[in-house]
């Protein structure tokens, strides 16, 4: 009976977010809507872009042109706008390029790509071609309606009449629908383009960077932050013991687990339990995989990823620490912890240079334990200063190095100034939390193509099954038709949530949930690449890389076996081919096809994986071009993705 | 593998008699036997007659045929050893210069002729027929959502089967679909050993993975034993040895057979011996990277100057069809013997045998330093 009462409710939800899907999706495609009803829809493309902006900067220049030139530039720039991506390149600028080519089309494009400023036109140039063949169909049927709307007032007579046009503009999707008057005024006319070839340049894309300020421009800004650090340093506690201040656990449940480790007669651990949930964990007293829990500052809202710090458990470590944007570097301050955390085997270095090579430039380093040495100030400022050098060396810049004393279990300069007489006699710094909240949060790519790599798959409730992970570039919203690479599978989203809250968007550099329908549970794993279909990124096996090679204990050659971390991805792999060895500083080529690569080497190599991976190169794509390289569980080298072999 | 009878001239010409035993023999089998030779074995064949009123017939015939080989199968799943090749002697029921596969069985004897049985192939027969038996080892590398089901014979490694599922992360008030999700990939591990491992041969299985997945596993196997009251792991649990690795990639074996625990118990598998020897000529590059050459051309040179203390050569170079290359390899190892040296051939189904692969396949390990081949141009060794 239950199964059939179940059955009956997925249906209905189903058939339910289906529906909804469809009606979401026809406010952005016009093929539902009648053209009488249109004016009276919201259309975001519309509405946001050209008419206020632009109009001013035309008028400026616009305005010593004959009737007959106003018309050359506008087609002109119709033209360039459809070549290249437009929205990168204010209109001013446009509109005197043009002039100053003698509305040579050919030749203001060329000037235009040469210009350093619009390099990434040409990057988004291959796209824009592919969407005017696609979606002109659409757009046609678009712009007609627009015209109704717009000139029906104004008695159009017909363009071509009287103007001596280039050839080629026939060819333009523009020039076939039968344009605006010329007695139209060039304002209105320019809009009306404006709208059109954005219309086609982006069919359903609105401009990303201008909703993320919408959507997101209220809240506070959002930080994923990665503890890290030597085993038992005390990351799990310090990070415990700092929800529980901010008053993120309740009391009661922290009594319970005060209980409950004293009966394990690890009272000690108490606060590592907030973070630390499985049985295994919390017997054995250290995190194996990574754990996440949310809190909020004055200025920030953190999600913090509590890495295990046990060497066997650096995998998981590294998928969490390719979340993150900044990093906690717990340190043991105990006489001889820190030593052994330290110097070499231990994992204070490994973590370090891990995350420094998943691009995390932001680093603040809790001395911890810092009661057991009776809160010395020589021990603190030993330790800094092992630790300053080091982390130069790793490429952490000074200024985004904050060190500061304190102690998980007793609580002292987590939450609130210290309390400790022999610790405010010297240290009258920042505590935790502030140094927290003077994290810059980074620039989120949203504007680029849609890309999640995925490190969780699991059931959600209902027949859909959900992934998580986090959203590198782009932006994803319900409904949205997504690839999965290396599978090269298409799926559709469900639906999307945030540390369980749901949402319609979701935005780069957030750790979303989503639901995915159309594909089996059995074709996703972690480490599978979700991405737009229209701009899918790279599946290979074979691919060269700029590596840098940290302290190995036996040189790479040709034929040596790793195990490659990319994202989430962890994959063997093996190195193909030595191709040069490089200076480390400047680049250059020292040797061609070395025999072997030793201690701190930088070299270009290729590597070739057991199967097609997804990849980018890193020019591209930041977050999806570094890799790591692990043998027997020590990370021997970092790498940048430089050229890509099928 | 058993030898019946061998019978050489001067030259070099002549042939053996053998008798493959166990699995492994046939990958000996297909290590010795190359294109050109010729081999007489007892098969099955179909055989079409026409009887007088036209109307034909065909039956199975079990005959002893003479093949000269023009293509060597061999699948290292079943361990099978398929030569395909030309009838050279007729019989009644096949014709000259027809074509046959030779399927070689288990405990049936074939005898194989060879133009010229050089070095290597002798000594291959005699490490086949070596009556020592050594230790049947099976391993399982593991890490959460992925197992490794391999069994390690003196000359070869066979993955049996691979477990790979995704294990859902733990997460806020989530942590059951965590632990189903390891129970049930526990429970595949479980099933694959019980299916591929026999224990009446296997004298030790390793249990392999990084953090606690290894402890986890026992414990969760011996506790469903227990429950279902399966003698056979019951019974076996002494055999059962927990160690470390790194991940639950196959390659992770080689840190398991280095593992002193388990070279003390299974110290005469070649396995871990050459497991060691890659990992010294490593050593030595890192250290001393004038006396560590690799690629043919800088071990034949250092070769030329008597220099190699250790040559290390994958047995996948004397598989080769090229009559000429194979002859070239086989002088090296010659005068690497003649010379003193000690000569190591690797097994290309080992861990170490597939890197030492892709490392050219051949490798030296030198008497004193030579600098003068690292600084001479090495495009040779883009192959």
């Amino acid at each position: 009976m239950s199964r059939h009462r179940d059955i009956r409710n997925m249906d209905y939800s189903d058939e339910y977010d289906g529906y909804d899907d469809i009606y979401g999706h026809s406010v952005d495609d016009d093929y539902y809507i009648s053209p009488s009803n249109r004016q009276f829809l919201y259309n975001r493309e519309n509405s946001t872009r050209s008419s206020e902006s632009d109009i001013k900067e035309e008028d400026e220049v616009e305005a010593q042109l004959s009737d007959t030139e106003k018309v050359k530039l506008e087609s002109c720039i119709d033209q360039i706008k459809v070549i290249l991506d437009s929205k990168n390149i204010p209109h001013s600028d446009l509109v005197n390029t043009v002039i100053s080519q003698n509305f040579d089309v050919q030749r203001a494009v060329n000037v235009i790509l040469e210009d350093p400023k619009y390099k990434q036109a040409k990057y988004l140039d291959k796209k824009e071609k592919v969407f005017t063949q696609t979606t002109i169909q659409p757009t046609e049927s678009e712009s007609s309606n627009v015209k109704v709307v717009a000139s029906t007032p104004k008695t159009a007579t017909n363009v071509t009449k009287g103007f001596d046009l280039p050839n080629k503009l026939t060819f333009t999707p523009r020039s076939q629908s039968p344009a605006s008057g010329r007695e139209t005024p060039v304002t209105v006319l320019s809009s009306d383009t404006t709208e059109d070839t954005k219309a086609k340049a982006k069919d359903v894309k609105f401009d990303p960077q201008q909703l993320y300020k919408k959507e997101r421009g209220e809240e506070k800004e959002h930080l994923y932050m990665i503890v890290i650090g030597h085993v038992d340093a005390g990351k799990s506690t310090l990070m415990g013991h700092l929800l529980y201040e901010l008053g993120q656990v309740n009391q009661r449940t922290m009594h319970k687990y005060e209980q409950e480790s004293r009966k394990l007669g690890k009272q000690s651990f108490m606060y590592a339990w907030v973070l630390d949930e499985t049985g295994e964990e919390r017997n054995r007293g250290i995190t194996m995989d990574v754990g996440r829990f949310q809190f909020s500052t004055k200025t920030k809202s953190v999600t913090l990823l509590d890495a295990p710090g046990h060497k066997d458990f650096i995998p998981n470590m590294i998928s969490g620490a390719g979340q993150a944007d900044v990093a906690l570097l717990v340190v043991d301050a105990t006489r001889g912890e820190f030593e052994t955390g330290f110097d070499f085997g231990g994992q204070t270095r490994e973590h370090a240079l891990l995350v420094r090579s998943l691009g995390v430039t932001q680093l603040a380093v809790p001395i911890n334990k810092l009661d057991t040495v009776s809160w010395s100030k020589e021990r603190f400022d030993e330790i800094v200063k092992k630790l300053k050098g080091f982390l130069k060396q790793a490429g952490f810049k000074e200024s985004d190095v904050t060190f500061v004393p304190c102690s998980g279990l007793s609580g002292q300069n987590l939450t609130s100034k210290p309390t400790e007489n022999e610790l405010v006699a010297w240290y009258d710094g920042p505590c935790l939390l502030e140094v927290i909240d003077n994290f810059r949060s980074p620039e989120r790519p949203v504007s680029k193509p849609f890309r999640l790599s995925i490190n969780d798959i699991f059931k959600g409730t209902g027949a859909a099954f959900c992934v998580s992970g986090r959203v590198e570039t782009g932006t994803l919203s319900v409904g949205d038709k997504v690839l999965l690479c290396p599978n090269r599978e298409s799926a559709i989203v469900k639906s999307l949530a945030i540390e369980d809250v749901s949402k319609t968007i979701v935005f780069a550099g957030d750790q979303a949930t989503v639901t995915l329908s159309g594909i089996e549970m059995q074709n996703v794993s972690v480490g599978n690449i979700l991405c737009d279909p229209q701009y899918p990124v790279s599946v290979a096996s074979k691919f060269q890389a700029r590596i840098v090679v940290f302290n190995v204990t036996v040189p790479i050659t040709k034929g040596f076996p790793v195990v490659l971390h990319h994202q989430s991805l962890v994959e063997p792999a093996v190195v193909r081919k030595l191709i040069s060895q490089l200076n480390k500083s400047t680049g250059e080529v020292l040797k061609k096809h070395p025999r072997f690569l030793g201690n701190n080497t930088s070299a270009i190599v290729e590597i070739q994986v057991s199967r097609p991976i997804a990849l980018e190169l890193y020019s591209e794509c930041k977050e999806l071009g570094r890799v790591m390289l692990r043998v027997g569980g020590v990370t021997i080298a970092a790498g940048l993705i430089t050229k890509i072999i099928l | 593998m058993k030898l019946v009878e061998k019978n050489f001239d001067k030259e070099g010409v002549g042939y053996v008699v053998l008798i493959p035993e166990e699995s492994e023999d046939m990958w000996h089998a297909y290590n010795l036997i190359s294109k050109g030779d010729s081999v007489r074995s007892t098969t099955i064949r179909k055989v079409q007659t026409e009887s007088s009123t036209g109307s034909s017939s065909s039956n199975r015939v079990r005959t002893t045929l003479t093949i000269t080989v023009e293509n060597i199968d061999f699948d290292t799943q079943a361990c099978m050893l398929r030569l395909k090749g030309r009838n050279i002697e007729e019989n009644q029921y096949v014709k000259m210069g027809a074509y046959h596969t030779l399927d070689l069985e288990l405990n049936r004897k074939f005898s194989l002729r060879k133009a010229e049985w050089d070095s290597v192939a002798l000594e291959r027969i005699d490490l086949a027929c070596d009556p020592t038996k050594s230790a049947d080892v099976a391993a399982v590398v593991m890490q959460e959502g992925l197992a490794n089901v391999c069994l390690i014979t003196s000359s070869m490694t066979i993955v049996r089967a691979k477990i790979d599922v995704s294990i859902p992360r733990k997460r806020k008030g989530f942590v059951q679909q965590y632990e189903k999700g390891l129970t049930r990939f526990y429970d595949q591990v479980m099933q694959a050993i019980l299916r591929h491992i026999n224990f009446d041969i296997v004298k030790c299985v390793l249990i392999a993975s990084p953090g606690f997945v290894r402890d986890q596993f026992f414990d969760y196997m011996f506790q469903t034993a227990v429950k279902t009251d399966n003698k056979v792991l019951l019974d076996n649990k002494s055999k059962f040895m927990l160690v470390h690795s790194s991940s639950g990639f196959k390659h992770s074996l080689k840190e398991v057979l280095q593992d002193p625990a388990v070279m003390n118990k299974i110290s005469d598998t070649k396995a871990s011996a050459e497991v060691k020897l890659l990992e010294t000529f490593y050593m030595m590059l890192q250290l001393e990277p004038a006396r560590a050459f690799y690629g043919k051309k800088h071990v034949e040179k250092a070769n030329e100057a008597q220099a190699i203390e250790t040559l290390l050569i994958s047995d996948n170079l004397f598989r080769c069809q090229d009559v000429k290359l194979r002859k070239e390899y086989v002088k090296l190892v010659d005068s690497v013997k003649e010379n003193g040296g000690d000569v190591r051939i690797f097994s290309s189904l080992h861990i170490s045998g597939e890197q030492l692969e892709q490392l050219t396949g051949v490798a030296a390990i030198l008497r004193f330093p030579m600098p003068e081949l690292e600084e001479d141009d090495d495009s040779a060794e883009d192959d």
